[in-house]
């Protein structure tokens, strides 16, 4: 008869003598995890609808464009224009995705957990920031990338493919201005409200309530006027640099090209600096 | 080696309010009970200590680093678990946790076993991969703890760590904070309004007040000290205490009783000796264990509404 018994080690507490990594390390490992939450990985099924929804849309549209490239041999629009039209899609997802980032994190307070650790104040929105503008990119640059490939496959020479390759790398640049815009407009505005609800409704409102003022500009003013009425809204914003660096059509802004390409960048800068002074005051 | 210390550490917010003021306290590494009541000073104090806010002048010193010029070793070295809700409810506890010790500067693997170790002694372990939003206020403070515990601190700053729970399960965190102070050899600090509940599991004490030092000392010297014996008579009270003051004993009339400092055994047959010599009636004689709570209450000057609730706990 066996007289062994089972027994519960208890194994006490065990201090931690490993390497511990610093602030950057720290940075890093909240942009991963902020990249990740953008597509409901690591979440439940709820956060996983509708980015992934946002994903099989943009595929679908990306697939249509080959098909329709390899069946008529004519392609649809040129990787900026594919971007261009998919601007819906991308705000769509800003206004799920930026209240995930930042307002849930208001919400449950969770934030005093982040900055008793060694991040610093900064880090914590830039780390959302960047984590939004990749997940945007990646969206935009995975669906370019898949109609290039699709390109790729269905020419007759090999120098056709460097061709394509070289339409592609301006559009993927593109895409990251879209990015960038798009990115740092929605988690700002985000950032100011704690429910997601509320956050994803003015995200919505912050992108499209502009687009009428740019209608009754572009249709009514001069022609100056209708040249700058793409400074009003985001969308038309990128849309017209593009329109100056690649020539999209004749409508462009013309002259105030530069102006568009200085805009973008103060937009852009002036939301950063405005999302680092919000998270000063934040929790503190 | 001090844990923390304060040099006339003042903190006046932009709206005027002074949180601390003057505050000037050195204490050992063990258990260190923070009391005070609401608005004293307390949550300050552990921003400032965790690098969070600037002092307004004064400065602190924690783990002998100081926060404001070393945040990142501070904060490296430290666990802090606020007072309030702050625990996203569609996570995991598991993922969480492992989450922030990643922020802590642990590797990933590290980071993962660590979490489950710090959630295994918490009591967590076998819930650890529920989501969070399912769980009971104990269970919730349970993982505030863990986080701050993840990643293996030399001192712990635990802001209310019993707030919302029901007596059974403050129970339950106080005997968890006393085994981290004891058997994890990890210096604590804990917050509390309720000096009754910290001063138990405690090795000393720190009372502030409207941002200034009360009191601070060691809870051992605290009680030994202070207790009394308590001579009720039924009459003849002021003769009694007259001839125990030529005993050389320093009786202090507390309404109907004398109480007596208790140096020793021999205490007792000194009083018995005295009473049976004025031939007094003897009402009522027993051992008095002073709460250190009675002791901030004889501190303090006059006892205000914000006072109360520090003092009024037994």
């Amino acid at each position: 008869m066996s007289t062994e018994q089972s027994v519960i080690h208890d194994i006490g507490y065990q201090r931690y003598a490993g390497v511990r990594l610093g602030r950057g390390y720290a940075f890093r490992a909240l942009y991963a995890h902020s990249l990740r939450t953008a597509f409901g990985l690591g979440r439940g099924v709820l956060a996983k609808i509708f980015p992934w929804f946002v994903v099989g849309v943009i595929t679908i549209f990306a697939a249509v464009f080959i098909v329709i490239r390899t069946q008529t041999g004519q392609a649809v629009g040129s990787y900026e224009e594919f971007a261009d039209g998919n601007g819906l899609l991308l705000i769509m997802f800003c206004a799920t995705v930026a209240p995930e980032l930042v307002s849930r994190d208001l919400r449950t307070g969770v934030l005093p957990l982040y900055f008793s650790r060694p991040i610093e104040r900064e880090d914590y929105p830039l780390a959302k920031l960047g984590a939004l503008v990749t997940a945007l990119w990646l969206l935009l640059a995975g669906a370019q990338t898949l109609i290039f490939a699709g390109a790729a496959f269905s020419v007759d020479r090999l120098g056709q493919v460097w061709d394509e390759l070289l339409d592609l790398l301006p559009a993927l640049a593109y895409s990251a201005v879209y990015a960038a815009v798009f990115g740092s407009l929605a988690l700002l505005v985000a950032s100011l409200a704690s429910r997601r609800a509320v956050a994803a409704a003015v995200v919505v409102a912050t992108f499209l309530v502009p687009t009428p003022v740019v209608g009754v500009l572009s249709l009514t003013g001069s022609e100056n006027a209708q040249r700058l009425a793409g400074l009003a809204s985001p969308m038309t914003l990128v849309h017209g640099l593009g329109q100056w660096l690649f020539d999209v059509e004749g409508t462009g802004p013309g002259a105030f090209g530069p102006l568009y390409g200085v805009t973008v960048l103060t937009v852009v800068f002036a939301c950063t600096v405005a999302l680092l002074v919000r998270y000063r005051r934040v929790a503190s | 080696m001090t844990l923390i210390a304060t040099e006339s550490l003042t903190m006046r917010y932009a709206n005027g309010v002074t949180a601390l003021s003057e505050l000037t306290v050195g204490v050992a590494p063990g258990i260190v009970g923070l009391v005070g009541a609401n608005g004293a000073g307390k949550s300050t104090l552990i921003k400032i200590l965790l690098g969070l806010l600037p002092p307004t002048s004064g400065r602190a010193t924690v783990l002998g680093l100081d926060p404001v010029a070393q945040t990142e070793q501070v904060r490296a070295r430290v666990g802090y678990m606020p007072e309030h809700d702050c625990l996203p409810p569609d996570l995991a506890a598991a993922e969480l946790v492992t989450h922030l010790a990643r922020i802590s500067g642990l590797p990933r693997t590290a980071a993962r076993e660590r979490a489950s170790e710090a959630l295994r002694h918490v009591g967590l372990y076998e819930e650890r991969y529920r989501q969070i939003g399912g769980y009971s206020t104990g269970m919730k403070q349970r993982v505030k703890l863990a986080q701050a515990l993840v990643h293996d601190p030399d001192l712990l700053m635990l802001d209310e760590p019993t707030n919302g729970l029901d007596p059974a399960g403050r129970e339950a965190m106080l005997a968890l904070i006393h085994r981290i102070g004891t058997e994890f050899g990890i210096s604590v600090l804990v917050c509390s309004h309720l000096l009754g509940e910290v001063e138990r599991i405690c090795d000393s004490l720190v009372a502030i007040d409207a941002g200034r030092l009360l009191r601070a000392a060691e809870v051992s010297a605290m009680t030994t000290a202070r207790d009394v014996l308590a001579v009720e008579v039924t009459e003849g009270a002021d003769a009694l205490a007259a001839r125990l003051r030529e005993l050389g004993l320093d009786p202090q009339p507390d309404g109907r009783a004398l109480l007596v400092p208790l140096a020793g055994e021999e205490t007792y047959d000194v009083v018995l000796a005295a009473v049976a010599d004025l031939d007094l009636p003897l009402h009522r004689l027993d051992q008095r264990r002073h709460r250190i709570a009675e002791l901030f209450r004889e501190e303090r000057p006059a006892p205000e509404q914000t006072g109360r609730e520090v003092a009024g706990v037994h």
